[in-house]
């Protein structure tokens, strides 16, 4: 039984559409970052996608280039969040939107 | 059997990724992403990338969450304090309706023309997925990008101790 690679490439624009509504609706920062992460998520799957199609593993390859850069994104996200709220109290977006600290 | 897999750990995935953007609560959020990931994996061994799929398990449902819920934890928000977040209703429609459109347009352009079959028509290579066939790409051909992203790793750390000292 094969499943079409079009099944896969929609589950992977439908997952990326949710994460954006996510990061445009929500407020609060940490379920933006959540939302982010499913984003990038979403983009894995469609090259894990691509590079089953193609035989070819550079898919994999930049797979864990993406994973890589979104474990540095969290690392860095998590530390200013937690540096806001402790000047701030808060994490809501449409508070935080100063330029200086 | 595999259709069967896909369509089940496919429905999961969204499930657990409309939980993520609708829920108030960061720790719930955080654990229905888990659910989105693990799902995620299982598609992954279908595409025949085990090595990703446990990375997948290891790194982004282990560690990253982990890092997740350890600052939600840390920040001790009270469910008083995230009101601010229900309500707004005809915004979030909007926003809704317009991906929506977005969405459906790209799947029938996806549905209507075909690209072809994930399992039949390309040849795989004997060791498509595994360890030693990705290893083999990321330390030959893609050294470089890889060394590059230990750079990144280190200004990562770096940055993190920066921001997370001058508070104390």
């Amino acid at each position: 039984m094969n499943v079409d690679v079009t099944h896969y490439l929609v589950l992977g624009a439908v997952l990326f559409v949710i994460g954006g509504y996510g990061v445009i609706a929500r407020k609060n920062i940490i379920i933006v970052l959540l939302s982010l992460e499913l984003m990038l998520n979403a983009v894995n799957l469609t090259f894990v996608t691509f590079s089953r199609m193609h035989g070819d593993m550079i898919g994999h390859v930049f797979m864990i280039m993406a994973l890589t850069v979104a474990a540095a994104e969290v690392a860095v996200g998590l530390a200013l969040i937690v540096a806001i709220y402790a000047h701030r109290e808060t994490v809501d977006i449409d508070v935080l939107k100063m330029l200086k600290g | 059997m595999e259709t069967v897999l896909f369509y089940i750990f496919a429905a999961l995935a969204v499930i657990g990724a409309m939980a993520v953007v609708s829920n108030t609560n960061p720790v719930t959020g955080v654990v229905s992403l888990v659910l989105t990931l693990f799902s995620t994996a299982v598609l992954f061994v279908l595409l025949i990338a085990h090595f990703i799929a446990v990375i997948q398990v290891l790194i982004y449902a282990g560690a990253i969450l982990v890092l997740f819920l350890f600052t939600v934890m840390f920040l001790n928000l009270r469910p008083e304090g995230l009101v601010f977040d229900v309500g707004r209703f005809y915004e979030k429609l909007g926003v809704l309706i317009i991906l929506m459109v977005v969405t459906g347009a790209f799947s029938m352009e996806l549905f209507s023309n075909s690209i072809g079959s994930a399992n039949g028509g390309t040849q795989l290579p004997e060791e498509f997925g595994t360890v030693e066939g990705v290893s083999r790409l990321l330390f030959t051909q893609y050294l470089l990008p890889f060394e590059l992203t230990s750079i990144l790793i280190i200004v990562a750390i770096l940055g993190v101790v920066a921001i997370a000292k001058r508070r104390v």
